[in-house]
């Protein structure tokens, strides 16, 4: 299957040539070196390796690059991935989110999709969409109130 | 499906952790999610007809499931985190045939069925009869599953599902179960009728709990159905003993998760 692949990174074309079934992972870090997204486990635990594929946010290490022929791949180097995403960055580092930065690329993008697409998230909802993100030094409170803190900042609507 | 080692590929999300895993190499690959006829929801003259490439987190969005098959909407949360969801389909799942796989006591209790493709033609199965032993299937090899078919929900038709596993929605899962019963009304109380009950992790297969099937049949609605219902389920399986969890400890969690099903009935 070795062959060229199309996609769109980061609203860029680029070509990868090689078997289709190269980890997108690879690809980007490889290939393309766009090294901010982190390898964990490489099995789809840890969600360290999350992009966004069409705007969802999937595990890059499981997503072959055959499959991914024609389609817009954004990763944390643009900033304009997922609306939101840069005060997101922000409020990771002043709420104390970050500690060794190996998750943080992708439970930005993960939680950067869950702010776009619920106005008010509560706390459960947003352990829900950051289940698949581990973070082993954090403990995830500080990671949450980071996220919560630009959930009260949003107007509240008129009721 | 051509040449002899193609190999059709959904979601990746079981594949690709075994290719890593053991650097296996493949042919030529096909790209399920990329053929029409195994995409898309519909309605289907009583029954809703799912595409077998429907990710869970389409499930998760769609209408028709959360209308007939809440239960497959509520397995399809737990499957993973949104990450996995986004990839893994409902024909993976089935494909993979993994005793702990969480849609498949759902499409057990549901009353599915089955549409495969093989290079003789296409066929219709009972769910309840595609499985055949540990990670067996009645699937040729080669053999494709094109459509999930789930009858109407019944207005008097009880849905429940649970799964205990050890890490919340991430977990591959111990125990899971899933129930469905019509509740019919004879001489002012509730009896329980079509009962179907669904449960993984406790055989070397998803399986029907027969035995206590047949106890709930025609029993009344309540508490001590509830209890007998669970003791009967405790002695009909013969759970699987793995690092993760004793036998016992299986047997046990699963009598406990089928009184608190059978009682939320009444609730
Ligand atoms: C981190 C992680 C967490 C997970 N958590 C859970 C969980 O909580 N519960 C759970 O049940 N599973 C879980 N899984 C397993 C997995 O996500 C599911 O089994 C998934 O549904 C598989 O679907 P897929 O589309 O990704 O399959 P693929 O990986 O694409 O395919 C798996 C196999 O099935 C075959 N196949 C796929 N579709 C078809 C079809 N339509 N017809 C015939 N053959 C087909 C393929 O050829 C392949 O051999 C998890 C996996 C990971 C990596
Ligand atoms: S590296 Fe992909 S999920 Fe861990
Ligand atoms: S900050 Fe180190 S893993 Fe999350």
């Amino acid at each position: 299957m070795s062959e060229g692949w199309t996609l769109s990174v980061n609203g860029e074309e680029r070509t990868f040539v090689g078997d289709g079934m190269t980890r997108l992972l690879d690809v980007l870090r490889e290939s393309l070196g766009l090294v901010g997204t982190k390898e964990g486990c490489g099995e789809g635990e840890c969600g360290s390796c999350s992009v966004l594929l069409d705007g969802d946010v999937v595990c890059s290490c499981l997503v072959p690059v055959f499959q991914v022929e024609g389609r817009d791949v954004r990763t944390i180097e643009d900033a304009t991935a997922v609306p939101g995403l840069a005060a997101l960055q922000d409020t990771m580092v002043t709420e104390g989110g970050v500690q060794c930065g190996a998750c943080t690329p992708g439970i930005v993008l993960t939680a950067a999709v869950l702010l776009e697409r619920s106005e008010r998230p509560d706390r459960a909802a947003i352990r829900e969409a950051l289940a698949g993100n581990l973070c082993r030094c954090t403990g995830y409170e500080r990671i949450f109130r980071a996220v919560e803190k630009l959930v009260d900042q949003r107007p509240r609507g008129a009721l | 499906m051509g040449a002899p080692d193609a190999v059709a590929v959904a979601g990746c999300t079981d594949l690709m952790v075994v290719d890593t895993a053991t650097g296996r190499r493949h042919g030529a690959v096909v790209d399920l999610q990329r053929l029409p006829e195994l995409a898309g929801v519909r309605d289907d003259g009583g029954w809703i007809d799912i595409g077998a490439a429907v990710s869970f987190s389409q499930l998760r969005r769609e209408a028709l499931v959360a209308e007939h098959a809440p239960i497959l909407v509520q397995a399809a949360a737990t499957i993973g985190g949104w990450q996995i969801q986004n990839r893994a389909t409902i024909g993976g799942n089935i494909a993979n045939a993994s005793p702990v796989g969480d849609s498949l006591p759902v499409l057990l209790a549901l009353g599915a069925e089955l549409v495969l493709a093989s290079s003789s033609g296409e066929r219709r199965v009972s769910y309840a009869d595609f499985h055949r032993g540990y990670r067996e299937t009645v699937l040729e090899p080669g053999g494709l599953i094109v459509r999930v078919r789930v009858p109407h929900a019944l207005p008097d038709q009880f849905q429940g599902f649970k799964k205990v596993g050890t890490r919340e929605a991430q977990a591959i899962s111990k125990v899971v179960v899933a129930l469905s019963a019509r509740r019919v009304e004879v001489g002012g109380q509730e009896h329980l009728a079509d009962v179907r009950l669904g449960a993984g992790a406790v055989a070397a297969m998803p399986i029907r709990l027969r035995r206590t099937e047949a106890l709930l049949e025609g029993a009344p609605v309540g508490a001590d159905t509830a209890t007998r219902a669970a003791r009967e389920a405790r002695a009909e399986v013969n759970p699987i003993d793995d690092a993760r969890s004793t036998a016992r400890y299986r047997a046990h969690v699963l009598g406990r998760v089928v009184r608190r099903l059978v009682g939320d009935i009444s609730a």
